[in-house]
């Protein structure tokens, strides 16, 4: 090997593992993190997915509520093509965990320009949590295909 | 001391004839897919800027079904069978030894009934599940079966490169593996490797399940064996181009490779550092923190066999430049044949490669996931990559393969040159459309001609952008196909004895520690390894599969 090629390996591996930890830094130190989650719908056997989703808590009562100052939970159901609730009202300031999950087939819970982005997984319950500080009307979309109307699959998030 | 890459280079390479028409047909069945699938991503680039022509597409009732045959077509059956093709002639012509005719059959007919009933199941409108088909959409039972046959005739080929091989170490005990020839070997087994995750999703879980046989769909476990193949099937796109850069291209512009012992160090990377498929998975609720982030660090350390392969492949151009009279820091570059189509095509190729693999490392970085994930980002970056680093390549590469299996001429060379920048440029607008379209939440996979609701500030300019680029594009496709059946309908006659392939300025060594590179039992056992590890744990707890989902068809 030639020493060009050596610099030249060594250099490569600086950039990326320099890269790396600004990424782990923004994960650990700046608490910017993906979604990750384990709870899962219990479907018993012979029932299905959809009506076991029904008769799961919370989602039994999907919905938007307040759990402590400043504090909110919403619970969502996406089915094709919408969401349940698809409009959330938030004064500005708001800490929301929203946990959506699928009745029927895969789908996404995107809100562009925020960091709530998530997969919706049939039998898996999503989490994220994220705080709504400017005020305006946001876009909430499901950016994974769902079948015929997908891209009719939409809500919106309205922070006062 | 120089050698070259293959076995024999001053011998006749004798290519039986039934070889090469197989050869040039399964080359051809990839083509013609590619065919479709540029129509159709026409009028998808467009449904971007707001124009719908999905309506006067005979055969195609919906965006999604459209997108479905552009998936399929062109990720799945263009570069398959191209892959198929090219790597068993270079490894015939490597080895300089015939391949079984059988196989070679095998493969073609495997490949070409899999192809036609996929196909017919898109058309027919039934399976417009996109070419991830997530379970539990329900595609028609044909379109799995075949997709099965298709992945069968890569195991095939894979067969048969292996026989080749075996043979060709007994004939020749104590000698070193070509580099071309290794090359083709590890690209297919990694490929086997990889395959085994949607190999097995396919014929134990849908193919049964389309058929009315399994109670009900497992989504997490199919959606996790789809993304372990479905991030190493791009290197399965992209080695058969790295065999051109490497070893072909060094020759075509003059120069030489300069190091064999680092082109196999950077194959053998890929074999070994396999299972990073989880990276589509970043924002999936049930993956642990932990995996997501080994994920990341894997995938990162996936691009230094590419960063290798560019200083190797940018080398080996410099060599040509300089040996043709260019002078100076970048001299060199202006004097490369760009009178040559094949060499300007994967130039321009290359050039794509380099904004494709930085925003590839974007898409890597973990919680920068959460920016861009599914949107329009995602289309853009890949555009750069399998969209035109590979295919922009295999356009070069068709025009001297293609004269070459069918002994004519190339038709329409200024032409084909032409093609190359129309596509070049409009790559270029194209991914910078989707690409700011997807830092503003422009989502993918999405009818935007078609949305309810305001579009958001950034997606009206970043749409036009991917309507025009993708135009272009659709133009330098167009004009491929019309070089390519001039030649092979209308090319004048003319034989063309050999392939071209280069020589490497350090020739590979019998001693010391570089034979152990050509040890693939070793290298594959590793890669093996590290699949265990990685995807062990989410198998045990995934494994019996609870097929809790039902089929869902509204498409
Ligand atoms: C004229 C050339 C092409 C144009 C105009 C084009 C256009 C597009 C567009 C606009 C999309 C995004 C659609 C969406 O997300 O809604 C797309 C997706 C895609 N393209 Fe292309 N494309 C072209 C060539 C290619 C080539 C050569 C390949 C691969 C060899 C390719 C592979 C793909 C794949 C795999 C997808 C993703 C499909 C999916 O999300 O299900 N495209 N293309
Ligand atoms: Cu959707
Ligand atoms: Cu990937």
């Amino acid at each position: 090997m030639a020493v060009y090629e050596k610099i030249f390996a060594a250099i490569s591996a600086a950039v990326l593992v320099l890269l790396l930890i600004a990424v782990g830094y923004a994960a650990i130190g700046l608490g910017i993190n993906l979604p990750s989650h384990r709870e899962v719908i219990p479907v018993k056997p012979g029932q299905n997915l959809a009506s076991a989703v029904l008769e799961t808590p919370p989602f039994n009562t999907p919905g938007l509520r307040q759990i402590a100052k400043n504090k909110y939970e919403a619970v969502v159901i996406a089915s094709a093509w919408s969401f349940l609730p698809s409009e959330f009202d938030l004064p500005a300031g708001a800490e929301v965990t929203f946990r959506v999950t699928s009745a029927d087939v895969t789908h996404g819970f995107f809100i562009p320009g925020t960091r709530v982005n998530t997969m919706v997984i049939p039998g898996q319950i999503s989490v994220i949590t994220y705080r709504f500080d400017k005020p305006g009307t946001y876009l909430l979309i499901c950016h994974e295909y769902c079948g015929l109307l997908h891209h009719t699959m939409a809500g919106k998030v309205v922070v006062k | 001391m120089s050698a070259a890459v293959v076995f024999e280079p001053n011998g006749k390479f004798e290519l039986p004839n039934t070889h090469r028409r197989l050869i040039a047909y399964t080359i051809y069945v990839g083509l013609v897919a590619l065919a479709f699938g540029v129509t159709n991503g026409l009028a998808q680039a467009l449904n971007y800027a707001h124009i719908d022509i999905f309506k006067y597409y005979p055969g195609m009732r919906t965006y999604y079904q459209g997108l479905t045959a552009h998936g399929v077509f062109n990720a799945i059956i263009f570069t398959f069978a191209f892959a198929n093709g090219f790597v068993s002639l270079a490894l015939s012509r490597a080895l300089n030894r015939p391949l079984s005719t059988a196989l070679l059959h095998a493969a073609f007919w495997s490949l070409a009934v899999g192809t036609v009933l996929t196909a017919g199941s898109i058309f027919s409108g039934k399976s417009s599940v996109l070419y991830t088909f997530y379970a539990p959409l329900q595609a028609h039972w044909t379109f799995y079966l075949g997709l099965a046959l298709v992945v069968i005739s890569t195991w095939i080929t894979s067969v048969n490169l292996f026989v080749s091989l075996h043979r060709w170490r007994k004939e020749h005990p104590g000698e070193r593996v070509p580099l071309m020839a290794f090359m083709a070997v590890v690209t297919y087994i990694f490929w086997d490797i990889s395959s085994l995750g949607v190999g097995t999703e396919d014929v134990f879980l849908l193919l049964p399940w389309s058929l009315g046989l399994l109670p009900g769909a497992a989504p997490m476990l199919s959606r996790t064996l789809f993304w372990y193949t479905g991030h190493p099937i791009v290197y399965y796109w992209l080695l058969p181009v790295y065999i051109s850069w490497y070893t072909m291209i060094p020759r075509q512009v003059g120069g030489a490779l300069f190091s064999d012992a680092i082109a196999r160090i950077a194959f053998l990377l890929f074999l070994c550092i396999l299972p990073v498929g989880m990276h589509h998975q970043y924002v999936d609720p049930e993956l642990s923190h932990g995996i997501k982030f080994v994920t990341a660090v894997l995938t990162f350390a996936l691009f230094m066999p590419s960063l290798l392969t560019a200083f190797s492949v940018m080398y080996a151009l410099e060599i040509g430049g300089r040996r043709a009279g260019g002078r100076g820091l970048l001299g060199w570059f202006f004097k490369l044949p760009w009178s040559d189509p094949s060499v300007t095509a994967q130039i321009l190729a290359m050039l794509t490669f380099l904004p494709g693999g930085i925003t590839g490392l974007m898409n890597a970085s973990y919680n920068m996931n959460l920016e861009i994930h599914n949107t329009s980002f995602v289309p853009g970056h890949f555009h750069l990559t399998v969209g035109s680093a590979v295919a922009l390549s295999i356009m070069g590469i068709c025009y001297w393969l293609v004269p070459f299996l069918e002994g004519k001429r190339l038709w329409g060379r200024k032409l084909a040159i032409a093609q190359a920048y129309f596509y070049f440029v409009g790559v270029l607008i194209f991914a910078r459309g989707l690409i700011s379209g997807g830092l503003a939440g422009m989502p993918r996979r999405t009818a935007i001609s078609l949305i309810p609701y305001a579009e958001p500030a950034g997606w009206r300019l970043a749409g036009i952008l991917t309507g025009i680029g993708g135009a272009l594009m659709f133009i330098g496709g167009a004009l491929f196909f019309v070089v390519m059946a001039m030649t092979v309908l209308f090319g004048e006659k003319q034989t063309v004895a050999d392939i071209p392939f280069a020589e490497t300025i350090e020739e590979p060594l019998r001693e010391g520690w570089q034979p152990s590179l050509d040890r693939l039992a070793y290298w594959t056992a590793l890669s093996l390894l590290l699949v265990v590890v990685m995807y062990g744990p989410f198998l045990a707890t995934h494994l019996p599969p609870k097929f809790v989902a039902q089929p869902f068809q509204a498409f």
